[in-house]
């Protein structure tokens, strides 16, 4: 008979030898998860403990319930209808007379999408605004984030501080700054007056370019963080090699910083293009009655209308827009932990 | 090229600064104007502090967000340390991949479709049990821990990946349990990512305007809220004051914390 294999990760039996113990024991021990602890990466929970079992549960059911069955809801409610009561819409389900369950499936809300041109202008607008944002936040950003990793060591850390510091302060606030600069008796324009380039001060304000220097404004930290970590771990032996081959710096960081760089790219554009597409705050503020932004219309449909079956359609309709840049950015998150967990080993 | 490099990334350096810095100067110059016009200078005052420190919508607006932050960030701290822990030590198990993506999805997801989302969920929870009756505080402290706790599980599972795990092994091996481990060794190693983590989630408490409006109920403002509703009157000195005293506050907690980390630093070297 061959003996059993060994599996250090799942130890199913006892351990044999004269200290095994009775079933009782057997069994306390295993409910503490005591001696069966296995060595999974570190800090081990043991295969069958219930501790392990309870950390992983409390973080996931938590999210679940918070976070992925409200999808479900919405999901739900898109398909109802408004009405004027107490929840404001109609339910899904409801009981007939003769007891059959009746389903009432509304595909009232997604039509209103299709045929509004409202919809379709803000939808477009959205992406349109945040993709720019997302380029010039790049334009600034990486400048940036490439000054810091090739400062003085003593000086990159205090250079990332200032770059987090406003992150720290209220969002709202700084956007509320820029209603005092951008204005037409603001500082900009009166700043522009007094030197003379202009005589009529420029309408900055309530335009799609205020809307833009708002959220490369509030968005940079994000784009500067991830692209310093890819920059700051990036191997200098590489640079230096090409420039002994006789390589021109513009051409060594064409061909060797930049790709390298590619995954703190990917990860500060995303976590700069997703969240400005559904941005309520800075259109809201800085933008003008012409600036149609999906989150201000969800808003809008939400708070002035009271209607929450087509506020959830907007949602949907979103979340679907947006799943395929989620999906890449988790991608690139995987990655780079995974490089960390290597860089650790 | 090779000569005017350094010129011209601190050009790049000063140009950005300045674009994130002036803003928030002129907030605060602006504060100590006597007029009610933001942008006409018209003689150094305090008033406006003065007058900030007798609103009470504002005051008990800033105690009720304070008190919300406060449970906010404790709590992300625990879920987030546990959702941490099973990313970067429990290697594969099935579900792996769900509880990744409800861990990153809340990092980009717009804020109207999580407020809007969460609303729904109560709505519908307080048809079927009854419970949450009243929204307010209640409500607030849960849909900022969802979207906190991603945050914070991101700042701690980087912090446990990158520690060294042998003296986890040894004293596993060394026969203490799992738990003892965790507390012993684990949290004093990962402790600064811990502290980075609360202050996180508290800040993001602190800053939230948008889920907190949809998910908050009638009489609960929080500080943004409030301070929302008077900026769309127009530009006000109060608000100039309050974000002067914020990013005083602020600015004083940075530098303690880059002093204190620095001495820590300092110490290390000096041990080793």
């Amino acid at each position: 008979m061959m003996p059993p294999p060994v599996h250090p990760q799942v130890p199913l039996s006892p351990p044999p030898g004269p200290s095994s113990p009775t079933l009782i024991g057997y069994l306390w021990r295993w409910l503490l998860g005591f001696p069966f602890v296995v060595r999974v990466r570190g800090l081990a929970m043991g295969t069958v403990s219930w501790g392990r079992a309870l950390v992983t549960a409390v973080p996931f059911l938590w999210l679940l319930l918070f976070f992925g069955l409200p999808f479900l809801v919405v999901l739900k409610l898109s398909f109802s209808q408004a009405v004027l009561a107490q929840p404001p819409y109609t339910p899904l389900f409801s009981w007939a007379e003769d007891g059959i369950m009746v389903l009432r499936i509304n595909f009232q809300n997604y039509l209103l999408l299709v045929q509004d041109s409202l919809y379709w202008v803000a939808y477009l607008n959205s992406l349109r605004i945040a993709a720019i944002a997302t380029v010039c936040c790049l334009l600034l950003g990486y400048p940036m984030a490439y000054a810091i990793s090739k400062a003085k060591a003593e000086f990159r850390i205090p250079l990332l501080m200032l770059i987090i510091l406003p992150f720290w302060t209220s969002f709202l606030i700084r956007v509320y700054a820029w209603i005092g600069i951008l204005k037409n008796n603001g500082l900009l324009n009166n700043f522009l007056l007094w030197l003379g380039v202009i005589d009529d001060p420029l309408p900055l304000m309530h335009t799609d370019f205020s809307v833009l220097i708002g959220i490369v404004y509030s968005y940079l930290p994000f784009m500067v963080l991830p692209l310093y970590a890819t920059l700051s771990r990036m191997d200098e032996s590489l640079l230096e090699a090409a420039a002994d081959l006789g390589c021109r710096p513009g051409k060594a960081f064409l061909t060797i910083t930049l790709p390298l760089s590619m995954p703190g790219v990917i990860a500060g554009s995303m976590l700069v293009f997703i969240p400005s597409v559904g941005e309520f705050v800075i259109p809201d503020l800085l933008g003008g009655p012409n600036t149609l932004m999906i989150g201000k219309v969800l808003w809008t449909e939400f708070f002035s209308n009271k209607d929450w079956p087509v506020a959830s359609a907007v949602a949907v309709a979103t979340l679907l827009l947006l799943v395929v840049p989620i999906v890449r950015f988790q991608k690139a998150q995987e990655e780079t932990a995974k490089k960390t967990e290597e860089g650790r080993t | 090229m090779r000569h005017w490099r350094p010129f011209l990334l601190f050009t790049v350096l000063a140009f950005g600064y300045a674009f994130l810095y002036l803003p928030i100067m002129s907030l605060i110059v602006y504060s100590f104007n006597e007029s009610r016009l933001v942008t006409v200078w018209a003689g150094f005052s305090t008033k406006w502090y003065g007058e900030l420190v007798h609103n009470d919508q504002i005051l008990s607006a800033a105690g009720l967000s304070l008190q919300i932050a406060v449970i906010n960030a404790t709590g992300a701290v625990i879920l987030g340390t546990l959702a941490g822990l099973v990313l970067a030590r429990f290697g594969r198990f099935r579900g792996r991949t769900a509880f990744t993506t409800l861990i990153t999805a809340p990092l980009v997801m717009p804020e109207v479709i999580i407020g809007l989302s969460l609303l729904l969920m109560f709505v519908a929870m307080e048809n079927v049990i009854g419970w949450p009756g009243t929204r307010g505080m209640t409500t607030i402290v849960i849909a900022h821990l969802t979207f906190s706790t991603a945050y914070v599980t991101v700042v701690i599972q980087s912090r446990l990946s990158q520690m060294d795990v042998s003296i986890e092994e040894a004293a596993l091996d060394l026969g203490a349990k799992p738990a003892k481990v965790f507390f012993v060794i684990t949290v004093p190693v990962i402790a600064p990512a811990l502290v980075a983590g609360w202050l996180l989630a508290f800040t993001l408490s602190l800053d939230d305007l948008v889920v907190a409006s949809f998910v908050s109920g009638p009489g609960a403002s929080t500080l943004p809220m409030v301070v929302y509703s008077s900026v769309r009157l127009g530009v006000s000195p109060q608000i100039n004051a309050l974000a002067t005293i914020i990013v005083g506050i602020v600015t004083v907690a940075i530098l303690v914390a880059g002093y204190l980390m620095h001495r820590q630093e300092k110490q290390r070297l000096k041990m080793q």
